[in-house]
């Protein structure tokens, strides 16, 4: 089962440099939402502030509330491993480990805790998270081969096999279909549908005919000049928001007038 | 067209250089030929099966038939600015025929520069190695009495091969002391560098690092002599009293502490600089995409680095090694300097008067040495050129073993 966030005057900083002002959004447990907006607005890095991944760049940091079921991912006892191993993330271009087989990828993120797992205990969660990602069928026969052997498409489902492979609460991805083609892309659309039902999922695009056709909810963050923060300027219901927005910019948005 | 077959006479009319002036006239033939027998029947067919197109195209464009024409013969109809953008040198048949590969001018200069600089180092090679077979053979094929004669001015010697093989082992023991002591440090600092320190601290660490490597082998000598030596010998002689407590052991250790260990530590810090900055330079090679793979999975920083950066860097690390080992293969003053020398094949490395290695022996001898001696000098230098090649070998077959999971595909 997913888990829901709350973000509460979300504050993103990267130094002194403030680059996405006041956030606040509620994301239900097994729902998809998209996170929209022009380049630069802040929504991939809004997106990583959701697991801590932003802290990897140095001076990082947020003032606000994150909130996963109820507990400050911020907290000061809250150990950011912890909130990763908790969160999965896919990234915008596939990033299986190279040096590493197709099984030990998807096998990579339980290993890491520390974990002793038996074979037949990893054979099948190997089994069950390639499944769960729409690979098993292509790959049961040569997981002993590297995964960047594979196509673009494919490494991106190993990945997201990756991910859910550690039974996270949600999973976050990242443009996970800006690098692939058409039939890859619409191969990890319909997985997202499926993912709904066990993970609740934060999805950023640039393809808005993804957005519609993937997310319940949709948001949209824009940026008012080079410089100044990226904010959250609408947040509802999918349909609504590219049919009957509430604010101009977003009708500008989603209708093609810009960005 | 029109320029083409005005090239071909011109050509014929100018007197003098028969040879050249024939070559220019089969080209501008073949493209008179060309023209003649491939264009224009394209030109028909295209006009054949275009018909309807044209009619179409030319109503689209009424008023500027030159752009319709275009249009549907693409191949047939020549611009004047296309003509003078592609051959530049259409009226030049000497330039013209220069044109016909990319490959002129400076162009061609520099390809001879470079393939002479590749030439030149397989030539240097195979000189040092035909000078070193060359030279080493009278000492295979001396006779007995010959070797006799040898053994007045290298006393400790048995015979050739036995010379070299203690000379070879003492050679290997001291290299790969010196590389298991130094792999893991220049890992460490490497590691240290590329994922730990703070940018400030990583440059000055850095910066020293290289410096150690500044430092010219006769200081290290000088240092490991004098005040290295001396110091550790208490250090080894605790270490071979301890190991000598295992039952049928017997550890013994050098008191002045010039010892193939004391020598081995030297060798160390001395490859340090080189196998520390190869794998520093890996390691911060590491794609950003794999590190934040790990980190999204819930890795630690250390284990980020077990599962993205150490599998990325390891043909790196090894190459580093290699070459942290082949210089620790030749190195010679600071052996010559710290080693109290010994002709035995002995795994007493705390001790003094065990073995020597290759470089220093020949260092140390070639001074007094004339005649067949010098011979027998060279064929341990052959030894050694081999022991390096093989080094060097083994180190490509090692890292190209993995090149599947490498990361470069």
């Amino acid at each position: 089962m997913g888990q829901r966030i709350d973000v509460e005057h979300l504050n993103i900083y990267y130094g002194d440099f403030l680059a996405v002002q006041d956030v606040s959004m509620v994301i239900e447990p097994n729902s998809v939402t998209a996170l929209i907006g022009p380049s630069g607005c802040g929504k991939s890095t809004f997106l990583r502030t959701l697991n801590r991944m932003h802290e990897v760049i140095p001076g990082a940091r947020v003032e606000g509330l994150v909130e996963m079921d109820g507990v400050n991912l911020y907290d000061p006892d809250i150990d950011p491993v912890a909130v990763r191993r908790n969160i999965g993330m896919v990234f915008q271009r596939p990033n299986p480990f190279p040096t590493m087989s197709i099984r030990d990828n998807v096998l990579a993120g339980v290993k890491l805790n520390n974990k002793r797992i038996s074979k037949g205990d990893a054979d099948a969660l190997v089994e069950s998270s390639l499944a769960g990602a729409n690979l098993w069928n292509e790959v049961k026969d040569r997981l002993d081969k590297p995964g960047s052997g594979l196509s673009g498409g494919q490494q991106q489902r190993l990945c997201i096999a990756r991910a859910i492979a550690v039974r996270p609460q949600i999973l976050l991805m990242d443009e996970p279909c800006s690098a692939l083609d058409p039939i890859s892309t619409l191969a990890i659309e319909d997985l997202i549908q499926e993912l709904k039902n066990d993970y609740t999922i934060v999805i950023v695009t640039h393809n808005m005919q993804q957005a519609a056709r993937v997310s319940d909810k949709t948001a949209f963050f824009n940026i008012a000049g080079t410089g100044k923060p990226g904010r959250l300027i609408e947040m509802n219901d999918t349909p609504t928001i590219f049919s009957t927005p509430a604010v101009k910019a977003t009708e500008d948005y989603v209708s093609g007038r810009f960005g | 067209m029109g320029s083409m077959p005005s090239v071909g006479s011109l050509t014929w009319a100018e007197p003098g250089s028969v040879g050249r002036l024939g070559e220019g006239e089969v080209v501008s033939d073949r493209d008179n030929i060309a023209a003649s027998e491939t264009l224009l029947p394209e030109f028909s067919r295209l006009e054949d099966e275009r018909a309807e197109d044209a009619v179409l195209t030319s109503q689209v464009n009424a008023g500027s038939n030159l752009t319709a024409d275009a249009l549907v013969r693409p191949h047939t109809i020549r611009s004047d600015r296309a003509e003078s953008l592609l051959r530049p040198d259409a009226d030049n048949p000497k330039k013209r025929r220069h044109r016909q590969n990319a490959d002129r001018g400076f162009s061609r200069v520099f390809r001879w520069i470079a393939t002479g600089s590749a030439i030149f180092i397989l030539a240097v090679l195979a000189a040092v190695a035909i000078f070193l077979i060359y030279r080493a053979l009278p000492a295979f094929t001396a006779t007995d009495a010959q070797m006799a004669e040898v053994r007045t001015h290298l006393p400790r010697m048995t015979s050739l091969w036995g010379l070299m093989g203690t000379l070879v082992f003492g050679t290997l023991l001291a290299a790969l002391l010196a590389l298991l002591l130094a792999t893991p440090i220049a890992v460490g600092i490497a590691l240290f560098i590329s994922h730990y320190a703070p940018k400030r601290v990583a440059g000055i660490i850095s910066y020293v690092v290289d410096l150690l490597a500044a430092i010219p082998s006769v200081v290290f000598g000088l240092w490991g002599a004098l005040v290295l030596a001396p110091n550790i010998r208490t250090f080894w002689g605790w270490i071979a009293g301890a190991l000598s407590r295992v039952p049928g052991v017997t550890v013994s250790n050098s008191a002045t502490g010039r010892s193939v260990a004391t020598a081995s530590v030297v060798l160390a810090v001395m490859i340090l600089p080189i196998i520390t900055a190869v794998s520093r330079e890996v390691f911060r090679q590491t794609p950003t995409l794999h590190e934040e793979a790990a980190l999204a999975l819930g890795a630690t920083r250390w284990e980020m680095v077990k599962t993205a950066v150490l599998p990325f860097g390891r043909s790196g690390v090894i190459s580093a090694a290699m070459l942290g080992l082949g210089r620790a293969l030749g190195e010679t003053m600071a052996v010559l300097m710290i080693l109290s020398p010994g002709f035995l094949v002995s795994l007493q490395i705390f001790d003094g008067g065990q073995v020597q290695t290759i470089a220093a022996f020949i260092a140390s001898m070639f001074p007094e040495s004339a005649g067949l001696t010098i011979n027998v000098l060279i064929a341990c230098g052959l030894a050694l050129f081999i022991i390096s090649m093989a080094v060097n070998m083994g180190a490509r077959w090692i890292t190209a073993r993995r090149a599947e999971f490498s990361g470069a595909n």
